[in-house]
């Protein structure tokens, strides 16, 4: 059973949404006593990373969450939390994967926000992207990236540059993109990482 | 490569969706859900929700419509119609909208873009921006294209992408419903100026209208309403054609078998 740590960044109903529609159960976590329920979790997130950190700080959860020992997965602004540091608000995050969070330069050909469906390279025999075939589509929306870096990308797409898509270090996973809203690839990633 | 997205548009009228739908395999074509369903099967790589309801019940049934949506549909949507505030939005946002779309609220109120972009961010507010030529302008028009104003399409377009505005919703009022192709001149013209995606609407008649747009504007998506309703265009042949005329789509594949 999923654990959302609720600490107030952004709407998480289709979040939900999606894991009901795939019969996966999850509860919400308030305290550091929640965690207990369950055997995996998920850190939610959206907007600005360094206004979500400020925000998860005054959840008094840092500590806990930065000792988890089971599957933890960030999404979006939740998977920036889990790096070192966001240029976003010049923020120091939870360092759990000492990678950073960059802003994408503005240019002609590529628009920022970064909007819409972009083929992800997964690492083959990745669990989590388990019968998800390289360069399927997901769908991405955000302003800042995670850079590159070959001991934690565990996928990697091209926007002006090639980023981390996804990340892993141990039990911690990031995705940039939304599972949520990419279609029938997103609910297999959700599978997946409820079955890890 | 960032895919080109393909857009239905839906109007919806206390909760039902106007507008003649003619799928086949539609238990009910007045249900937006069940239509949104059909598109999403079909590869739609969004969806946009225009909420035309008049009564004042209109924000509750927005929220409703867009807490079914959210629940039922695994790909991104916009709503617009009627947003004037940032408590509308914020309803809006909490019931599963991925992104709101504001029109007229914005002409009046430019206020009212920095506002949302700072409580939800850019990535969230999509102004839409109904335009049409008149005396060698192209000017802003409110109301679907029945009352000009004072504002020269360009000029607000660059006001809204600074004020904070995450995508514009260009709609060229004169090619709007004539089936006649997208006005890729004037696309081509604001999708240079902007560093935000645009997304084009107004004149698709067949599929050459699309490749059109995306290979002559260079646009990051394309939006339609009727040619998709009425089942002129079917979005798979679409976007095979897209994809043969080299064009990135995202298409809809098959899972591999683990």
């Amino acid at each position: 059973m999923i654990g959302i740590v609720y600490y107030g960044a952004g709407n998480i109903f289709s979040l939900t949404s999606a894991l009901e529609r795939l019969g996966i159960s999850y509860g919400m976590i308030h305290t550091e006593a929640d965690f207990e329920a369950y055997d995996r979790y998920i850190i939610p997130g959206v907007g600005h990373a360094g206004a979500a950190m400020a925000k998860l700080v005054d959840t008094g959860l840092v500590p806990k969450i930065k000792a988890l020992q089971k599957p933890t997965l960030g999404i979006c602004v939740g998977m920036q939390l889990i790096t070192a540091y966001s240029e976003e608000g010049d923020s120091n995050l939870l360092d759990i994967i000492p990678v950073k969070t960059l802003r994408f330069a503005d240019s002609a050909e590529y628009k920022v926000p970064h909007t819409g469906w972009n083929r992800v390279y997964p690492d083959e025999d990745s669990p989590l992207f388990k019968g998800i075939p390289q360069g399927a589509h997901f769908y991405f929306v955000h302003s800042y990236y995670i850079e590159y870096n070959d001991a934690y990308t565990l996928a990697s797409t091209d926007y002006s540059l090639k980023f981390s898509a996804s990340i892993v270090k141990d039990n911690f996973y990031g995705v940039q993109f939304h599972p949520e809203k990419s279609g029938a690839f997103g609910e297999q990633l959700l599978t997946n990482f409820a079955n890890l | 490569m960032l895919a080109k997205r393909i857009i239905p548009c839906l109007d919806v009228k206390d909760g039902r969706t106007v507008k003649g739908v003619n799928f086949v395999d539609l238990r009910d074509a007045g249900d937006p859900v069940e239509l949104a369903w059909q598109y999403s099967q079909q590869g739609a790589d969004e969806l946009v929700f225009l909420d035309i309801t008049a009564t004042h019940e209109r924000r509750k049934t927005m929220v409703e419509l867009v807490k079914a949506v959210a629940r039922n549909i695994n790909i991104p949507f916009t709503i617009g119609g009627g947003i004037n505030s940032i408590a509308d939005a914020d309803a809006l946002l909490n019931a599963g909208a991925d992104k709101i779309s504001i029109n007229s609220a914005a002409v009046r109120t430019p206020g009212l873009i920095d506002e949302l972009a700072a409580a939800f961010g850019v990535q969230f507010v999509v102004v839409a921006v109904d335009t049409r030529h008149n005396d060698g302008k192209n000017i802003v028009y409110l109301n679907g294209g029945r009352i000009p104003t004072e504002k020269e399409t360009f000029d607000w377009i660059l006001e809204a992408e600074s004020r904070g505005a995450g995508e514009i919703l260009l709609t060229s009022m004169d090619h709007d419903g004539t089936k006649a192709g997208f006005d890729c001149t004037f696309l081509k013209t604001i999708n240079d100026a902007v560093h935000i995606p645009v997304i084009a609407s107004g004149g698709a008649g067949n599929v050459q209208h699309f490749v059109d747009v995306f290979e002559q504007a260079n646009v990051d998506a394309a939006l339609a309403a009727s040619v998709f309703h009425y089942g002129e265009i079917l979005i798979p042949d679409l976007k095979e054609i897209l994809k043969n005329k080299g064009i990135e789509v995202r298409t809809v594949a098959k899972l591999v078998s683990a």
